[in-house]
């Protein structure tokens, strides 16, 4: 069986300096995987490359086989991969159903559309008819991942969903994982909180300073292994 | 002409003015570049509808249905084919490449058409009025002011309720989380300089029917453009209508005080706002 995301070696660049250095590794059908890094590890570069935001300098990544090279990011929305953004992103001036409506630009067939969005994130639900640049941090994400969804994604990207919000609000966002992953979407979620992260993931993959440190099945990992690969001790 | 008939005529004008400023203020709000060619298009606009008069003998209003598809797909093309290249976080690649675009329309005209002043004849049209009361309102000039209103209309209907609409306005906020929704950047800043280039079409055709013009008109046509967009707000449609009535009725003030000062009058009364309210009358301070 092939990977739904395969990496070879990639390398991307800021002007001269090295963000990530000959990373390669495979994502399989309705897996999760969890790219986890400290700061300035690289998660978001991969992500990034991945969703087409960044040309990588070296390397292949391929989606179903087929290489995403030169493919821009609106075509790979297209192909099947979505990214929710560092940082939210949301567009502040519109309403939360309109944010919605505009993940379901490229009109990909799936099983989520707003109804299904709002049954499954009660947080947008209750905040459809705000504008998005009202809504609170945990609002904010919520809406961002009902964005990505409406575009019906095989390949979901989150990137540090949990970033500044309270425990409960995380808990409360993490809550609609098990959806996308009941509708076959495969996830690769980006996180610096390792527990979060290790606790629904299938694979880990560490990053330090732009280099691999460590991947093999989440159940299996140590703590003293992630611990070593994460601070690079 | 008594005053309240000059704040009349101000407040038509100030239709006309609302289109040409609409598709600046589009323009700058969706890429946030501004065309300094904006008014030769018009300009240009006004000479291909001359040339269907004079030589096809199309009346002016059917030339509408010839010039603002043209300028439509025109602007399309200048969008994606050279300032889409020209695009960068410095607003000066843009600005160079659309003052050349400016200088090349201008001294194009000129080859063409000379320097001679020029109209587009309406025929009845043209001195057709309404008394209303003690007024006297051009039938034009109520047109055109008609004409500006539903083309706002339309244009925030497009916004509010289409997907490219949409589209446009995410795109507006943040460019790289509208890609990231699947939205191609670039076909959304064709259609948005296509809309602006449509609706500078529509202004520099009924304003030849209402002023003459030359192939150097168009920046005067800008500046105005310009104030009107300053007046109402950025990014303001209905703003873009109230900017036009303030300035129009200024002019048409100050011609009324002094014949030779309608323009200065004009001029002053954007540096006052722009010096009492820089946001413009209906727009947001916007944090720096
Ligand atoms: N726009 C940029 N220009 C230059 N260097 C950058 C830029 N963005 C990131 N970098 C550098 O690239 C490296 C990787 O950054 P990246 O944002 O991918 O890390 P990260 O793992 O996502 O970190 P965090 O956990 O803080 O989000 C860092 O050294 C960072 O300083
Ligand atoms: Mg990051």
């Amino acid at each position: 069986m092939t990977a739904l995301l395969e990496v070879r070696d990639v390398e991307a660049r800021y002007g001269d300096a090295l963000a990530l250095s000959r990373i390669s590794l495979e994502v399989a059908e309705q897996q999760t995987l969890a790219v986890i890094g400290a700061n300035g590890a690289g998660k978001s570069t991969l992500l990034r490359c991945l969703a087409g935001l960044m040309p990588v300098s070296a390397g292949q990544i391929r989606f179903r086989g087929e290489s995403l090279d030169r493919v821009p990011a609106h075509r790979r929305v297209a192909a099947g991969i979505s990214l929710v953004p560092e940082g939210r992103r949301l567009f502040a001036s519109l309403t939360v159903t309109d944010n919605l409506l505009v993940g379901a630009h490229q009109r990909r067939p799936g099983p989520w559309d707003l109804d299904a969005v709002f049954e499954a994130l009660p947080l947008v639900a209750q905040r459809r008819d705000r504008y998005a640049g009202a809504l609170s941090g945990g609002e904010q994400q919520a809406v961002a991942i009902g964005r990505a969804l409406m575009a019906n994604p095989e390949l979901l990207l989150l990137d540090e969903v949990s970033l500044g919000l309270a425990p409960v609000v995380i808990k409360q966002v993490y809550e609609v994982l098990p959806a996308i992953k009941a509708a076959g979407t495969t996830v690769l979620v980006v996180e610096q909180d390792v527990r979060q992260a290790l606790a629904v993931a299938d694979e880990v993959h560490c990053l330090l300073e732009g280099r691999t440190t460590l991947t093999g099945p989440a159940g299996s990992v140590s703590q003293e292994e992630v611990a070593r690969a994460y601070f690079g001790v | 002409m008594d005053l309240t008939n000059a704040v009349l005529q101000g407040v038509l004008l100030g239709g006309l003015y609302a289109i040409f400023a609409t598709g600046l203020s589009l323009v700058f709000g969706v890429m946030r570049i501004v065309n300094l060619a904006h008014g030769d298009f018009a300009t240009l606009a006004a000479f291909v509808a001359l040339v269907l008069v004079t030589g096809v003998g199309l009346p002016v209003w059917a030339t509408l249905l010839v010039v603002v598809p043209v300028l439509a797909l025109l602007g399309y093309a200048v969008q994606r084919l050279l300032l889409q290249r020209a695009l960068s976080p410095s607003p000066l690649p843009v600005l160079l490449v659309t003052f050349a675009l400016s200088i090349v329309i201008q001294n194009g005209l000129l080859e063409v058409f000379s320097s001679d002043q020029n109209r587009l004849r309406l025929g009845r049209l043209d001195t057709a009025s309404l008394h209303v009361g003690a007024f006297a309102l051009g039938v034009y000039p109520l047109l055109v002011f008609v004409v500006a209103v539903l083309i706002l209309a339309g244009l925030a209907l497009f916004l509010s309720r289409t997907r490219t609409g949409r589209a446009m306005r995410a795109t507006s906020d943040d460019r790289e989380a509208a890609q990231l929704a699947g939205v191609d950047h670039r076909h959304v800043y064709g259609v948005a300089t296509a809309l602006a280039f449509a609706t500078v079409a529509v202004a520099g055709v009924l304003s030849g029917a209402q002023t003459s013009f030359t192939p150097s008109s168009g920046p005067s046509l800008l500046i105005f453009a310009f104030e009107v967009v300053i007046i109402g707000g950025l990014g303001n449609l209905w703003g873009s209508l109230a900017g036009g009535i303030v300035l129009g009725v200024a002019q048409n003030v100050g011609a009324w005080v002094d014949p030779a000062q309608q323009v200065l009058a004009g001029h002053l009364v954007f540096l006052l706002v722009l010096a009492l309210r820089p946001q413009g009358l209906f727009g947001r301070a916007v944090p720096a």
